[in-house]
């Protein structure tokens, strides 16, 4: 697969094929899809705008306490963006586990959709000792999977 | 009568890519025509055909959502800082099912 020239992350047509991330925070994602297990988790990593760099990741509580959906909180959600703001930061990474079935977008998911800058990261919890996680690109309705490089020590975790 | 609105990156293909647009208007409703007829096809990604919010959205009315304040009907003054934020849920529940779930 090739990588896409990274430009500063705010077309619509620029997806990248790969998201890179910090293994600390993959598995802090996981420890919370885990923790909220059997109810779905969701959060969201900010980074740097235009840098696609996902450093500070933000447990959002899920407003729907569900096992089959997921809702930000909208006022916390508002806390949250508007500090993304203050930083320069932007969501880099929006997450959510599927407790039930795999990690791969509903058509839920897909509908609600509405940051066509972020990497969708969803994480399966199904199997007790083992978590399926995948990374997308959402941007109008069309999904495309792209590939996660997990590396170590971008951020202090 | 002068309302700042900040838009979200999904909506900024509307307004020229500006992040922070100026309206009017003595409600929300009212405000969303007034950007509709600056910004061509505004309206539709804010209010559903049946004339209600629409479910992928939240709208703030100088940090309160929009929900609480009487929605479209919501009350606007000079001055007033309205914020757009597409709403973030999904999950692997169907998307009726979900939307029904939503209450919105």
């Amino acid at each position: 697969m090739s990588v896409a020239t990274l430009g500063d992350g705010k077309s619509h047509g620029n997806v990248k094929s790969v998201l890179t991330i910090d293994s600390a925070i993959v598995d802090a994602i996981v420890a919370h899809a885990r923790r909220d297990h059997p109810d779905e988790a969701c959060g969201v990593v900010a980074g740097p705008i235009g840098s696609d760099l996902p450093t500070r990741l933000i447990e959002m509580d899920n407003a729907a306490r569900s096992m089959t959906f997921y809702e930000f909180d909208s006022m916390e959600q508002l806390r949250v963006w508007r500090e993304m703001d203050d930083n320069d930061e932007e969501p880099v990474v929006i997450y959510h586990s599927h407790t039930a079935t795999e990690a791969y977008p509903s058509r839920t998911d897909i509908s609600f959709a509405g940051e066509p800058g972020a990497h969708y990261v969803l994480v399966s919890t199904r199997e007790p000792d083992s978590e399926e996680i995948r990374s997308f690109r959402i941007v109008d309705g069309v999904v495309t999977e792209e590939e996660i490089n997990i590396v170590d020590a971008t951020v202090d975790a | 009568m002068a309302i700042e609105v900040r838009v979200p990156t999904i909506l900024r293909s509307y307004t020229g890519g500006a992040k922070i647009v100026e309206g009017s208007g003595e409600s929300l409703s009212a405000l969303i025509d007034d950007l509709d007829a600056k910004h061509n096809g505004f309206k539709g990604r804010l209010i559903t055909p049946e004339g209600g919010l629409h479910k992928f959205v939240n709208i703030y009315v100088n940090d309160e959502d929009v929900r609480f304040l009487g929605a479209l009907d919501a009350k606007l003054s000079d001055g007033d800082s309205i914020t757009i934020l597409p709403a973030v849920a999904g999950g692997a529940l169907g998307f009726v099912a979900a939307a029904a779930l939503l209450g919105r």
